[in-house]
């Protein structure tokens, strides 16, 4: 039998590694949308002494590479430290995998984000984030590339459905190019203030369609 | 079960019948001169015989005359001819053409096209089983509206449209009509004595015959210019040398479909919807139960994606097809699960079965099997699962 992945990914996507999900965890990531197609968990035991992850399992509803990527990932980040998870790359798994079709790089992608969104949650929880970074444009934009716009399976900055970002005291404005009565309006605007609300110094996000 | 594929996707295309190809192969080593020979020597008549043998054997099937039939290369050429030529041939009366929202690429993109060209395009709604409105079709034509095409059973869903209630607002309205019947020809009868259509694709690669050749019924009379040029072949419709193999292939096709034949398909594909339905919990049929083409099952297995599930059940020998957007490559899901209103989840769930003549109650009860343990060990790594 001939498959478009490679016998690792194959392999991972049959028996998944660190699959399941981890009462209470430490640090939790959650990426991704049933709306989207792609939606990932991940949960984090860690070590507070050594900051070691002692322990991750993750949860996928997604397609082959969503489940190989997630599943090389724990095994990778298993035993680091949470700085040196942090700096796993989506580049560094898929050759783990040795390689996925670029068309579905972002299904993949989105296991990388679980991990670090686990991380960060387990960061911000213990007050690890040292320095609080106030919320710019660029910081709602790098936010916003994690909501995906389920028309094209990719996120709503790459196509370009935000058409202006506007902050102004603690208040988030944010334009979408669809109109409040697209099928997809409310599941984007929840995605969007999932996002942003939980930003330190973000007091009101208020996300506004074009009429 | 493991050295063999159980195909599951036969409205992508099927198994050839070996009895076609025996029908085909003296037009390749015998017979193979082209018809239009028929004035030079012997074999252009025998090949011009063949040929006109095939056309009537077709037009029989939908009850029509041998001169309404136009040999194509397949259902894509059929419905482009029929759009572009027909619009191209009443410009001057209109520029208004009418398609449902879940016509298959070969109508769809090909009106799309022409709205680029500055044609006035109505893409229309169908209700949550895939039907169209009628009144709302007939709100829809307008003095403009040269043409409507709307299929007749869908690609995906496997839902037939009330041709006859469609036919007769277009009739009333003095709007030709033209229907894709690439998912039902053989399988749901169409008699166009009875029914007012005016233009139907059909295609051979559905029920067993060779790929690369399919046909256009054109009622007589029917405006219509040529948009291809060349030779004067096809009552110089269609350009280009016949492919008489296919098009004898093909009548074989037509010829070994019985009602018989699709009463057990049908039985098969019942068997997989009710054992599906009462064995799995949260799945949903898409499309009418009983507006349905007898070879199609489509089935939502909420909280797993459609093509982890499909991989699954290659492994295993099974190929079936999903409306995931993991699935295709332009990564959009399935536009005729959103437009029967389905979300996005939905889509990314549903699988399509559809049967041939091959499928066997072994294969589909083992399909039935592979699925229930692929969606009850993919659900319990979802997140989605127990949150619902």
């Amino acid at each position: 039998m001939k498959f478009p992945y490679s016998e690792k990914v194959l392999d991972h996507f049959k028996n998944p590694r660190n699959v399941g999900k981890i009462e209470n965890p430490d640090g939790k990531g959650l990426e991704g949308s049933p709306a989207c197609g792609d939606m990932v968990a991940v949960y984090l035991n860690v070590n507070p002494e050594t900051l070691v992850i002692e322990d991750i399992k993750f949860e996928s509803y997604g397609c082959a590479s969503n489940i190989a990527t997630a599943s090389i990932i724990t095994e990778m980040a298993k035993g680091k430290t949470l700085e040196e998870a942090k700096n796993i790359s989506w580049k560094q798994a898929t050759e783990e995998l040795g390689g996925l079709p670029t068309v579905k790089a972002h299904c993949s992608v989105l296991a990388v984000e679980g991990l670090r969104a686990a991380i960060r949650d387990y960061e911000e929880k213990h007050g690890l984030v040292s320095e609080k970074e106030t919320t710019t444009e660029e910081v709602v934009r790098r936010r916003l590339k994690h909501v995906m716009n389920p028309m094209a399976g990719l996120d709503i900055i790459r196509t370009e459905l935000v058409t202006k970002i506007e902050i102004n005291e603690g208040s988030v404005r944010i334009l979408i190019d669809l109109p409040s009565d697209h099928q997809f309006a409310s599941a984007i605007k929840e995605d969007i203030l999932e996002k942003i609300e939980s930003l330190w110094d973000v007091e009101e996000v208020k996300v506004v369609f074009t009429e | 079960m493991e050295d063999k594929t159980a195909y599951f996707d036969n409205s992508a295309s099927t198994r050839l019948d070996e009895r076609v190809l025996d029908a085909m192969k003296p037009y390749y080593f015998d017979t193979y001169a082209v018809a239009t020979s028929e004035f030079a020597y012997s074999m252009g008549i025998d090949a011009k015989e063949a040929l006109e043998k095939a056309r009537s054997t077709i037009a029989d099937s939908l009850n029509a005359s041998p001169g309404e039939i136009v040999f194509t290369s397949g259902s894509t050429e059929s419905s482009n001819m029929a759009i572009k030529g027909v619009t191209s041939a009443l410009k001057k009366k209109g520029n208004h053409l009418i398609v449902s929202k879940i016509e298959d690429f070969p109508v769809l993109n090909t009106a799309k096209a022409l709205e680029k060209q500055g044609f006035e395009v109505d893409f229309i709604e169908v209700d949550d089983r895939g039907r169209l409105n009628t009144d709302q079709l007939a709100e829809t034509i307008t003095d403009e509206t040269v043409l409507v095409s709307i299929q007749h059973a869908n690609q995906e869903i496997g839902t037939l449209q009330d041709l006859e209630s469609i036919s007769g607002i277009c009739r009333e309205k003095g709007v030709l009509l033209h229907t894709d019947a690439t998912h039902s020809f053989t399988r749901v009868p169409i008699d166009v004595q009875k029914i007012p259509v005016d233009l139907i694709t059909i295609a051979s690669h559905t029920i067993h015959g060779p790929r690369g050749v399919g046909g256009l019924y054109i009622r007589k009379d029917t405006p219509l210019n040529k948009w291809m040029d060349g030779g004067f072949q096809e009552f110089n419709l269609r350009a280009g040398l016949e492919n008489i193999p296919g098009a004898v292939g093909f009548a074989k096709a037509v010829e070994l479909v019985t009602e018989e034949e699709n009463r057990q398909i049908k039985a098969l594909r019942d068997h997989l919807i009710e054992r599906i339905s009462s064995e799995i919990t949260n799945v949903i049929l898409n499309g009418s139960k009983e507006h349905r083409s007898p070879h199609n099952a489509n089935i939502t297995f909420h909280y797993v994606e459609g093509e982890s599930l499909t991989l699954h059940l290659d492994m295993r020998g099974f190929a079936v097809s999903t409306g995931s957007a993991c699935f295709s490559r332009s990564l959009e899901a399935s536009h005729v699960i959103l437009g029967i209103g389905g979300d996005h989840e939905r889509a990314h769930g549903s699988l399509r079965f559809t049967f041939s003549r091959y499928n066997t109650l072994e294969e589909t009860d083992a399909i039935v099997d592979a699925i229930k343990e692929i969606v009850a060990q993919l659900r319990e790594i979802s997140p989605l699962y127990e949150k619902k």
